[in-house]
């Protein structure tokens, strides 16, 4: 052990002061988003079996899906769906061995980003139209 | 010169020894949540706002109904494996074997509880008739 080189090693990012590149924030917020959708599943789920128990525990369940809180769970479950669906498919195109220089990474990255905004956009207009 | 393949050579390598299942299922769920989760979308946006009783006959009818139950199946498997991997990274010892078994238990009580639910509304529909 003793020709171990201890000092010239790369080091992992210390994380509080490293400015994560693009690619980084979007793996990240794969995680995030996908680990989020917890609120929006549990939020439906409930409100499913609300349906079955009994009118009063349906009315409180509705009530919260449509009230300010639901909204917001709702549309940052949708915009985390699109987000997370968007991000597997790169996942995906990486796994086939596409997409993984640097600059392919930090576009693919950006159009991740826009493509959930506008998928969520568009998902609202259309919901909020029909 | 040993006399041994490729695929000999690389498998039990790593830390873990495995996962290669693991990365498979996750792929296959994967691809069946591309399709899944816009058909969930547009199956909830059309559920909100009904009343209790169109929501029962809405639920009962066999597109939304499956829809909703393969998505919270596949969708929760996939959540499982998916937290296992974040577990792994994040947490060591006996805090990591708590956090396994808790997302595996809440994954598959949120299947159970919204599969016990679509049922419910699937035969609801059956008894008027």
């Amino acid at each position: 052990m003793a020709d171990v080189n201890r000092g010239n090693r790369p080091l992992s990012p210390h994380l509080q002061v490293y400015r994560l590149p693009i690619a980084a924030i979007t793996s990240i917020m794969t995680r995030i988003t996908g680990h989020a959708l917890v609120a929006g599943i549990v939020l439906i789920t409930w409100w499913l079996v609300a349906a079955v128990t009994s009118p009063g525990a349906f009315a409180c369940a509705d009530w919260v899906m449509r009230s300010w809180l639901g909204f917001i769970i709702l549309t940052g479950s949708m915009w985390s769906l699109w987000y997370h669906l968007l991000a597997g498919l790169r996942h995906l195109a990486y796994d086939a061995g596409y997409g993984l220089e640097i600059e392919e990474a930090r576009k693919s990255s950006q159009a991740l980003i826009a493509g959930s905004v506008v998928l969520a956009v568009l998902t609202l207009i259309i919901f909020f139209a029909f | 010169m040993r006399y041994i393949t490729p695929r000999k050579a690389a498998e039990g390598l790593g830390s873990a020894h495995e996962g290669t299942q693991h990365h498979w299922a996750m792929t296959v769920s994967a691809v069946a949540l591309t399709v899944l989760t816009p058909l969930f979308m547009i199956v909830v946006a059309r559920a909100i706002g009904l009343s209790q009783e169109q929501l029962l006959a809405y639920f009962g009818r066999p597109f939304p109904a499956l829809i909703t139950a393969l998505f919270v199946i596949v969708g929760m498997v996939h959540f499982i494996k998916g937290t296992r991997i974040m577990i792994d990274d994040y947490f060591q010892g006996g805090v990591r074997k708590a956090a396994i078994i808790f997302s595996v238990i809440f994954g598959w009580a949120v299947i159970a509880a919204a599969v016990y639910a679509l049922a419910r509304m699937g035969l609801g529909a059956i008894v008027v008739l």
